[in-house]
C-alpha cells in the first residue's frame, strides 16, 4: 500500500478545521467521511463531526445511531484513527451549563420539562452557536500540550443555509451584547475567519448544484470565511469521446459482435449514445463554470458499487491524489 | 425477489384534474427535484386541466425563479409568462419571503404603532429572518392564507429545504407553542408560579434556569425578549390555533401529499420516513415520485453481455464506435439495475403507495418547455 506523502497532504489540505458543505443530495456526508479518513492516513487522528441530527455517519458506516460522544469509528492507513461525534444541541447546552454553572439534577429536570429543547430550538441562533462552539472546542482542544486531533471535519448544513450557520455568531452578537454567549460567539467567529479553517463545497456536475456552489462561495467570500476546495462528487470518467456514430455503423458493429440488429436495438443504442453526448457536453460546460471560480477543483469518481468501506477508502485516496491540472 | 414488486402506478393527471383536490404538497429531502416537480405539476394543472393554479415555493436559492424563467418572485402570486391559457386555467407563482410574511401577520393583527414597536425589537428581527423553524411556520401561514382567499382551484406547495423533511410538519407546532408564550411566561416570571405547585422541583428548576439564562444571555436580551413576548401576547393568542387549522386542512381529503425522491439510498430513506410520518399524522399520501431514474433503452441487452461484446470488438480492433456505444449502454444498464434495487426498498415497505418513475433528462430543466416535458413525463404511463 502506498502511503501518500505528507507534504502533499499539507499542500492540499492545510487547514485544521475542514467544513464540508454542498447542495442537498450531492453526497456531503460521504465526502466528509472520506476526508476524515484521508487526513487520518499515516497515523494521524481526526474527528468527523455531524450537526444535523440525521445520523448520516452511522448510516454510512452501518453502525447503530451514534450518541453524543467522541467515539472511534474506524482506523485508517498507517495506524491512523477516525473518531466521530454527532453533536446534539441539547446535549451541548447541558454540557455547557454543567461546565459553567454546575446545574446537576436541576439540568435534568429542565430537560424533562422540555426547557432545553425550547432553549435550543427557539432562541435565535443559540442552537447554531452551541454547535459551532462545540466544533471550535474540539478543534482547539489540547492534552498534555498536544492537539488532541490533527484535523476536524465538519459535515455541515447544505449550501442554502451554510452562510447563516457559520455567520450565526455575528447575528447572536447583536442580541447578546455581553456575557458568555457573546464571548463564545466571538471565539467561534475568530476561528472561522482564520487560516485554520477551510470550507469545502461539494457539487455534482449538474446545473443547480454548480449554481449553488458559485452562490455559496460568493456568500462565504463576502463573510470573509476562507473557502478551500471545490469537490466534484460522482464524476463519471468520460468514456473515450464518441464521435458521431450512425445507425448503419451501429448495425455493422452489432453484427460483428454477434448481437441482435433489429430496429429497436439499433435505435435504442443510438438514442443512448446521443443522450450520453448531450450529458457530456453539459458536464464539460459545467466544468468550465467551476474552473472560472479560480479555486482548486478536485473530482471524485462515481462509486459503481455504492458507498461502502472500500468505496470510502477509494475516495480518501482520491482526495490525497495530486490535482489534475 | 423484492425488486419484482410492482407498486400501483401513480396517476398524477387524476389528482390534478380532480376538483376535490385543492392542495398538492411536494415533500422529500433536499436535492431530489421537489421544486421542479412542483412547478411542472402546477403548469400541467393549468394547461391540461384548466385549473387556476398557484405554486408556492420556499427557497432561498430561487430555484423556481430559474425554472420559471422569472427574475423576481416576491410574496404575492405573479402570473407566469409563457403558459398557454387556452381554457380556464392559469398559473401564478410566488416565493415565500419569510420576513415579509411575518410582517404581514403582525400588521394584520395590530395597529401601526404597536407594529412599529414590534418591528424595532431585535428579538423580532432575529426571529423573523434567521430562526430555522420560522420558514416552515410561515409556509404554513401562507398556505392557510392562500387557501382562505378562495381564488385558487389548486395550490401546489414546494416544502422548505429543511434539515429533515419532517421539520415541515414539526416546526409550525413548535413555533406556535412558543408564540403562545406559555413557556416564555414561565421563563420570564418564575416567581409567579409560586412554590405551591405539585411541580415543585420543576418550578425550582425554572428559577435556576431563568437565572442561568440571565447570566448566559445577558439582561438586555431578556428585556428585549420580554418586550417581544408582551407585544405578541396581546394579539397572537391564535398563533397555535392557526397552525392547527392548517394542519387540519393538510389532513383533509382536499390535500394530496406527494413524496419526491431520487433512486439513491439517502433520498429513498427520507422518503420512507416521510411516508411513515404522514401515516402517523393521518395525512393523505397520494404517491411517490421518483425523479431522475435511468432507463436502458435496449432492455434485452444486459450490462455484462454488453461489456463482453465490447471487449470482443476491441480485440478484433474494429467497430470502435459500437464498442464505445456498448460500454455506454453497459454503464446505463448497471445504473438502472442499482436504482431499481434501491427503490424496491420503499415499495417493500409501502406496497400500496402508487409510484411513478420519471426518466432522467439528459440536460437540466430551466424553462417552461422543460417543465412541460417533465410534467408529461410524470404523467406518462
Amino acid at each position: 500500500m502506498t502511503r501518500p506523502a505528507t507534504g502533499r497532504r499539507a499542500d492540499l489540505w492545510p487547514a485544521r478545521l475542514h467544513i464540508v458543505t454542498g447542495k442537498g443530495g450531492t453526497g456531503k456526508t460521504t465526502v466528509a467521511a472520506a476526508l476524515a479518513l484521508a487526513l487520518a492516513a499515516g497515523g494521524r487522528r481526526t474527528l468527523l463531526v455531524e450537526v444535523e441530527g440525521r445520523q448520516g455517519v452511522a448510516q454510512l458506516f452501518g453502525t447503530p445511531p451514534l450518541p453524543y460522544e467522541e467515539r472511534r469509528i474506524t482506523g485508517a492507513a498507517g495506524g491512523g484513527e477516525v473518531k466521530v461525534l454527532a453533536i446534539d444541541a441539547e446535549e451541548a447546552l447541558l454540557e455547557y451549563l454543567e461546565m459553567f454553572y454546575r446545574l446537576g439534577a436541576a439540568g435534568r429536570a429542565l430537560r424533562r420539562l422540555g426547557a432545553i429543547d425550547f432553549a435550543t430550538t427557539i432562541a435565535p441562533g443559540l442552537r447554531d452557536v452551541l454547535l459551532t462552539g462545540k466544533v471550535k472546542e474540539s478543534t482547539t482542544r489540547t492534552h498534555n500540550g498536544h492537539r488532541v486531533y490533527d484535523a476536524v471535519v465538519l459535515d455541515a448544513p447544505p449550501t442554502g443555509r451554510i452562510g447563516r450557520f457559520l455567520n450565526v455568531t455575528a447575528e447572536t452578537a447583536k442580541l447578546a451584547k455581553v456575557g458568555p454567549i457573546k464571548t463564545q460567539s466571538d471565539g467561534v467567529q475568530a476561528l472561522l475567519r482564520s487560516p485554520m479553517t477551510a470550507v469545502h463545497v461539494v457539487t455534482l456536475l449538474e446545473e443547480m448544484p454548480v449554481q449553488e456552489t458559485v452562490d455559496a462561495i460568493d456568500e462565504l467570500t463576502r463573510l470573509r470565511i476562507p473557502v478551500g476546495q471545490v469537490i466534484v462528487n460522482e464524476a463519471q470518467t468520460p468514456l473515450a469521446a464518441v464521435g458521431k456514430v450512425t445507425q448503419a455503423e451501429l448495425r455493422r458493429g452489432l453484427t460483428a459482435a454477434g448481437l441482435p440488429t433489429d430496429k429497436a436495438t439499433v435505435t435504442g443504442l443510438y438514442a443512448e449514445v446521443r443522450d450520453h453526448r448531450t450529458r457530456q457536453e453539459l458536464e464539460d460546460s459545467l466544468r468550465g463554470d467551476l474552473a472560472e471560480l479560480g479555486r482548486p477543483v478536485l473530482e471524485l469518481p462515481l462509486l459503481s458499487g455504492g458507498v461502502d468501506r472500500a468505496g470510502l477508502d477509494l475516495l480518501a485516496a482520491a482526495l490525497l491524489a495530486a490535482p489534475t491540472p | 425477489m423484492s425488486s419484482d414488486l410492482h407498486p400501483p402506478r401513480l396517476d398524477v393527471d387524476r389528482i390534478l384534474s380532480d376538483p376535490g383536490v385543492r392542495i398538492v404538497v411536494c415533500c422529500g429531502s433536499g436535492g431530489v427535484g421537489k421544486t421542479t416537480t412542483a412547478a411542472a405539476l402546477a403548469l400541467r394543472a393549468a394547461e391540461q386541466h384548466g385549473r387556476r393554479t398557484v405554486v408556492l415555493t420556499i427557497d432561498p436559492a430561487r430555484r423556481l425563479a430559474q425554472s420559471l424563467g422569472l427574475t423576481e418572485l416576491d410574496n404575492t402570486p405573479r402570473p407566469v409568462k409563457g403558459v398557454s391559457e387556452g381554457g380556464d386555467g392559469s398559473l401564478h407563482a410566488m416565493m415565500l419571503d419569510m420576513k415579509r410574511t411575518f410582517d404581514e401577520v403582525v400588521l394584520a393583527h395590530t395597529d401601526p404603532a404597536k407594529a412599529a414597536e414590534i418591528f424595532a425589537n431585535p428579538f423580532y428581527q432575529a426571529m423573523s429572518s434567521t430562526f430555522s423553524g420560522t420558514q416552515e411556520y410561515m409556509a404554513m401561514e401562507k398556505l392557510g392564507h392562500l387557501h382562505a382567499q378562495g381564488e385558487w382551484d389548486l395550490i401546489v406547495v414546494d416544502t422548505p429545504p429543511s434539515r429533515s423533511a419532517l421539520d415541515f410538519l414539526d416546526a409550525p407546532a413548535r413555533l406556535g407553542r412558543f408564540l403562545d408564550g406559555k413557556m416564555l411566561r414561565l421563563l420570564l416570571a418564575p416567581a409567579r408560579a409560586g412554590g405551591r405547585s405539585v411541580f415543585g422541583l420543576v418550578t425550582a428548576s425554572f428559577g435556576v434556569f431563568s437565572r442561568v439564562v440571565q447570566k448566559v444571555l445577558g439582561a438586555q436580551l431578556l428585556t428585549d425578549l420580554s418586550g417581544f413576548v408582551a407585544a405578541l401576547d396581546s394579539m397572537f393568542g391564535g398563533f397555535r390555533q392557526r397552525a392547527e387549522q392548517t394542519f387540519q386542512i393538510l389532513q383533509a381529503d382536499e390535500t394530496a401529499f406527494l413524496v419526491v425522491a431520487t433512486p439513491e439510498p439517502d433520498a429513498v430513506r427520507e422518503a420512507s420516513y416521510f411516508a411513515r410520518r404522514l401515516g402517523e399524522e393521518r395525512m393523505p399520501l397520494a404517491g411517490l415520485v421518483v425523479n431522475r431514474v435511468h432507463r436502458s433503452q435496449v432492455p434485452g441487452l444486459g450490462a455484462d453481455a454488453s461489456l463482453a461484446a465490447a471487449a470482443g470488438l476491441d480485440e478484433s480492433g474494429e467497430q470502435a464506435p459500437t464498442a464505445e456505444a456498448l460500454r455506454i449502454h453497459a454503464s446505463l444498464a448497471a445504473l438502472a439495475d442499482r436504482e431499481r434495487a434501491v427503490t424496491a426498498g420503499f415499495s417493500a415497505e409501502f406496497p400500496h403507495v402508487p409510484t411513478v418513475a420519471v426518466t432522467a433528462q439528459p440536460a437540466d430543466v430551466h424553462d417552461i418547455d422543460g417543465l412541460r416535458t417533465i410534467g408529461a413525463a410524470i404523467s406518462q404511463p
